[in-house]
């Protein structure tokens, strides 16, 4: 079975995002990147399915600049066999990156996409149904657990209120929440060895898809601050602000 | 004009997210109808009837949509956005989960988690864990977003709308329900409560968490939240997780024990009213966002706090 996994590169998690003074977007000048965090979790889990002998080809896609090559050695480190960059310097909605993902898995056949249910900066979290519903393939988001057997995967997700379970045929879209796994840390030979590994570049133009864009950015602003308070020395006084403040 | 929202409810009865998501659709203008999917949907249907200004509510009664299945959803609303210039679903788990595939159908853009309506095409959402706040306009004829409800008021009831039933669409062909396990409380819902206790990686084991957090919550009438390291850890159900991935809470109150503040956490509580942080560290960076801040430890400041409020 093969798999592809989209992964994509963002602001690390553990840079604080600043606005520009000029309204246009988030700074991300000299700010570090990584491997958008539910992407990881994807890639791990494929690394696994590959690992217990499910899997046989482990196929990363990146939508992004020439840097995301870096995103995609790091995938090829943690154990995808191959990579694939559509380049494109174009900030893309979610829609457009899904019709871009259609397209490579018209040329690459897989059975499973794997991918992370959201990523971190545009906070979307609709990119894995948008593919699903263009390929008219079932969905199974925020999964917790996956498990392929049979031609399906049965897929615990989480849902409002608790987790749900749900069979879906496979080819299908399958997208990762927190809890499906720890992804590993790449180790040096491994590193090593994903920069033998192929990582194809197209151009996106040469794909044919439509990516202009549905929606104007008329400003990016900061959030009203919220300001520190004051320390209190007991419960006790606790109990009394809270009461002064109405919410007790 | 006419907006479409997706009402929320479990099947049994409607919730209040709904109303706030009404609010959002009053705010585009025009004619506002609810649609209401799933199982028991009569009973729900006479309820989002009652809320204000609404023209009709429509009802879709199937197994699959009971069970949420986002291939069902897809189908049913797009089968309905003809008749709209605007599709509504709160930006629960489960409208994530199928309004981007309604967009996708209908080759136009999600307006994922709005915060605010600036006009009829243009809308706040926030970004990088709400570090940002984008501010976009929208040139698709047909608009379908997601509404973060904790940013909206809830609409008032008053109203007398007329219920229509239409047709369930068919079971999706290659998607199938095996069950669910969902976590039954007598506690309010964690989005909608108006007091919220959450616990952090501090409590050290779900008996802790248990022990702490949970009667606190209980003696204020509070829902219970937690960290992701908390859930992570297994000391709290997942949909505790409050955060830029879990829920997103805006309470009066918002009391923090045994949390750091990492900004995924921030994400999902900065908007509450009043916010209180226990923690032994008085550097923790949770303490730069509370109103009121205890620096202790919370195996004595818990029961002391039980005790202030008698
Ligand atoms: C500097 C910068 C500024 C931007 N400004 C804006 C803006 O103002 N407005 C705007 O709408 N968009 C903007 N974007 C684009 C936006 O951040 C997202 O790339 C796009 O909207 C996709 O949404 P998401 O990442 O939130 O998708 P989600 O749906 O949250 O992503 C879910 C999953 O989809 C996959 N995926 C998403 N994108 C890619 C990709 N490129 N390659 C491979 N897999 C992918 C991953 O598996 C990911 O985990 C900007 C991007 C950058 C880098
Ligand atoms: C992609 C991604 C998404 C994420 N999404 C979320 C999310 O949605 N929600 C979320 O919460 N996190 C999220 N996180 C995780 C987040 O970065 C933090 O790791 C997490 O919030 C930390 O949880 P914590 O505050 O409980 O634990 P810690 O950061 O370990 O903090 C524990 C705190 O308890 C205090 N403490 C310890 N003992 C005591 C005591 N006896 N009495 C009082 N105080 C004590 C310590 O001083 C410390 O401040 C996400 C991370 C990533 C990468």
């Amino acid at each position: 079975m093969k798999v592809l996994v989209p992964v994509k590169r963002v602001i690390d998690y553990n840079v604080k995002a600043r606005v520009k003074a000029d309204q246009t977007g988030v700074d991300l000048a000299n700010v570090k990147m990584s491997m958008n965090p539910f992407c990881e979790i994807a890639v791990e889990e494929a690394v696994r399915l590959k690992e217990k002998g499910v899997a046989s080809e482990i196929v990363a896609v990146s939508v992004g600049p020439t840097q995301a090559q870096e995103t995609l050695r790091t995938a090829l480190a943690m154990g995808a066999d191959r990579a694939i960059l559509v380049q494109t310097d174009q900030d893309l909605e979610p829609l457009a990156v899904a019709k871009v993902l259609k397209a490579i898995v018209g040329e690459e056949n897989p059975e499973l996409v794997l991918m992370g249910k959201q990523a971190i900066d545009g906070d979307n979290n609709a990119t894995g149904q948008m593919l699903a519903a263009l390929l008219d393939w079932p969905q199974a988001a925020f999964a917790s657990e996956v498990v392929v057997e049979g031609g399906k995967a049965k897929v615990t997700r989480e849902v409002d209120g608790g987790l749900q379970t749900i069979d879906v045929n496979l080819p299908a879209v399958v997208t990762a929440d927190l809890r499906l796994n720890e992804p590993r840390y790449a180790s040096l030979p491994n590193i090593m060895k994903a920069k033998k590994k192929p990582l194809d570049v197209k151009e996106l133009g040469s794909l044919g898809v439509d990516t202009a864009a549905k929606l104007k950015v008329v400003k990016v602003t900061e959030p009203p601050k919220r300001s520190a308070g004051i320390k209190v020395e007991t419960a006790a006084d606790l109990v009394s602000n809270l009461k002064t403040a109405g919410v007790l | 004009m006419a907006v479409l929202v997706i009402a929320d409810h479990d099947n049994a009865t409607l919730k209040d997210n709904t109303h706030k998501v009404v609010t959002a659709a009053q705010a585009i203008g025009g004619d506002v109808d609810i649609l209401v999917a799933g199982t028991n949907t009569a009973a729900i249907a006479a309820e989002a009837a009652k809320i204000g200004g609404v023209r009709k509510v429509l009802t879709a009664e199937s197994a699959e949509l009971g069970q949420g299945l986002a291939e069902a959803f897809q189908d049913l609303v797009v089968g309905l956005a003809g008749g709209y210039d605007a599709i509504l679903t709160p930006a629960t788990t489960q409208g994530k989960n199928f309004s981007p595939r309604v967009a996708a159908k209908l080759d136009v853009a999600q307006i994922s988690d709005v915060i605010e309506v600036v006009s009829p095409d243009t809308f706040v959402r926030p970004i990088y864990a709400g570090n940002a706040l984008e501010t976009v306009q929208s040139s698709d004829a047909k608009k379908v977003l997601t509404v973060r409800p904790t940013a909206f008021k809830a609409a008032a009831e008053g109203g007398s709308a007329k219920v229509e039933s239409v047709s369930a669409p068919a079971a999706p062909a290659k998607t199938h329900f095996v069950d669910q396990k969902i976590v039954k409380s007598a506690r309010p819902d964690l989005g909608a409560a108006k007091i919220v206790v959450s616990g952090g990686r501090a409590m050290g084991s779900a008996e802790e968490f248990q022990k702490v957090i949970e009667p606190l919550a209980d003696k204020l009438g509070a829902a219970v939240g937690a960290s992701r390291a908390a859930v992570d850890a297994g000391y709290a159900p997942n949909d505790y997780q409050v955060g830029q991935t879990g829920k997103v809470v805006a309470p009066e109150l918002y009391i923090a024990i045994g949390i750091s503040g990492a900004i995924q956490h921030l994400a999902g509580m900065k908007d509450s009213k009043v916010i209180v942080a226990i923690n032994k560290d008085p550097d923790a960076p949770i303490f730069q966002v509370a109103d009121f801040g205890l620096v202790a430890d919370y195996k004595t400041a818990v029961p002391e706090l039980m005790g202030a409020l008698g």
